[in-house]
């Protein structure tokens, strides 16, 4: 029978976390703004939003994908998050094949979310100080997520430094990487129906299609 | 355990699961080997039969238990739950000699315990005092032991060889299994398993959105939960291939 054992546990909590925290990270990047800074600027900005939303708070699909469109989308990199998925293979992929992998992976990634979203409403969120030298252009923003009952979670966000602003290319959930979770994933469904094969499988599970 | 819940999702024929198990292992045939989880055939089988358990067993038990119980009580089942972890990890954090570590532990169980009710309520959570998280996996780690082959055991979950020793290790040591009455032992360990479950029950919902394969989605997650715990929150960065 079941033991009493924490990890089963924490490693649901953990990939549902992820899920839901991802959402803190968005909206419009101004000049010179630092990651740490932004990461709390989108975080506050969309939890206000989700919270004084009525429509939000009753589940309006529609709306949720909408504060995801323009608050949090704009701060991801999803091209350098799906490399990071595909590992290798990514080189082998032609620049259309690479395009198509953005979009289904953005897809997956944003559906995702909106699921999370619907269940989570009533985190507070703890920055911890950013460790970051003068230079760096890659860097993990640590945040720590307080649900109202149970542990703290800890989310951390891979930020790079783009021309512009600092852009979000991975979200660790309680030490779990959600891009580089796909690795494995993504290798499999390349060995058995090659990269088109991916982009098919992609593209099924977000017309609704279950996974196996 | 409680009886049988008639909120199944989704019925299943008695075939399925020796069709599962034989679809698993060819599947497990024709994929590459994987080094951190050699015995996938053997895995995907077993976690076929977990997930027929968990669909019509498990998972409609852990919503009952959350529909029905107030949550302060769940609450405070949990606390009790952790509080002996705590006292686990305290140990731990001893054997690996993070000394801060096991004295907040060790301060968590005292506080808790004296002035908590036993540990019903966490009282030295909402003084700000963190949980250390360590467990005889880990202290295995440590100390150097690789984490051998990946299991799935049906209705536990993912672990390793390393990890399964620790949990196995805990049992035999753990408080609960002190208890010579049997049917308040069973009746404990199964309240634990429900507990688990159940904070479990909105991740399974987010595994069944985001995975492509729910057994790679989950063993992936397993084993890097495991390095960063290992790491203390602070793993080293996996070299990244060709990019």
């Amino acid at each position: 029978m079941a033991v009493l054992e924490r990890s089963a546990r924490r490693l649901g909590a953990l990939v549902l976390l992820a899920a839901a925290t991802a959402l803190q990270v968005a909206a419009p990047a101004r000049a010179e703004e630092a990651p740490d800074a932004l990461v709390k600027r989108v975080a506050q900005d969309v939890l206000a939003t989700i919270k004084a939303d009525p429509l939000i708070q009753a589940g309006n699909e529609a709306r949720i994908r909408e504060v995801i469109e323009t608050k949090l989308l704009p701060n991801f990199d999803f091209a350098r998050m799906t490399a990071l998925a595909m590992g290798r293979n990514w080189r082998s992929a032609t620049p259309e094949q690479q395009k198509r992998l953005t979009d289904e992976f953005r897809g997956l990634l944003v559906r995702t979310y909106s699921g999370a979203l619907n269940q989570y409403r009533n985190e507070t969120v703890e920055y911890k100080p950013l460790r970051m030298n003068p230079g760096d252009t890659e860097v993990m923003v640590r945040t720590a997520v307080q649900r109202a009952a149970g542990a703290p979670v800890q989310i951390d966000y891979g930020m790079e430094k783009k021309a512009d602003s600092w852009k979000c290319y991975d979200v660790v959930v309680a030490g779990v990487s959600l891009v580089t979770n796909y690795r494995d994933e993504f290798n499999a469904q390349i060995t058995n129906g090659g990269i088109d094969g991916l982009i098919r499988t992609l593209a099924d599970r977000n017309r609704g299609v279950a996974a196996k | 355990m409680a009886s049988e819940p008639h909120v199944t999702r989704r019925r299943r024929s008695p075939l399925t699961v020796p069709v599962a198990l034989a679809a698993a292992l060819l599947a497990g045939c024709a994929a590459v080997p994987s080094r951190v989880d050699p015995l996938e055939p053997m895995n995907r089988a077993l976690y076929e039969v977990h997930e027929v358990v968990d669909t019509n067993f498990a998972r409609p038990l852990a919503q009952a238990y959350v529909d029905l119980m107030p949550t302060p009580i769940r609450t405070a089942v949990s606390n009790v739950f952790n509080n002996i972890d705590d006292l686990f990890s305290a140990v731990n954090g001893l054997l690996q000699g993070k000394t801060d570590k096991a004295g907040h532990d060790l301060g968590r169980v005292i506080l808790n315990t004296g002035f908590g009710f036993g540990g019903i309520f966490d009282l030295a959570s909402e003084m700000g005092i963190p949980r250390g998280n360590e467990d005889f996996g880990q202290t295995f780690a440590v100390w150097g032991f690789g984490q051998g082959p990946y299991l799935f055991i049906p209705v536990f979950g993912p672990t390793t060889v390393r990890d399964g020793a620790g949990v196995l290790l805990r049992i035999a040591v753990g408080p609960v299994g002190t208890i010579h009455d049997v049917a308040l032992r069973n009746s404990l360990y199964g309240v634990g398993a429900v507990d688990l479950r159940a904070q479990a029950l909105g991740a399974s919902e987010i595994v069944d959105t985001a995975a492509l394969d729910r057994y790679l989605f989950i063993r992936n997650a397993y084993l890097q939960r495991r390095r960063y715990l290992v790491y203390d929150g602070e793993p080293p960065r996996e070299k990244e291939e060709d990019e």
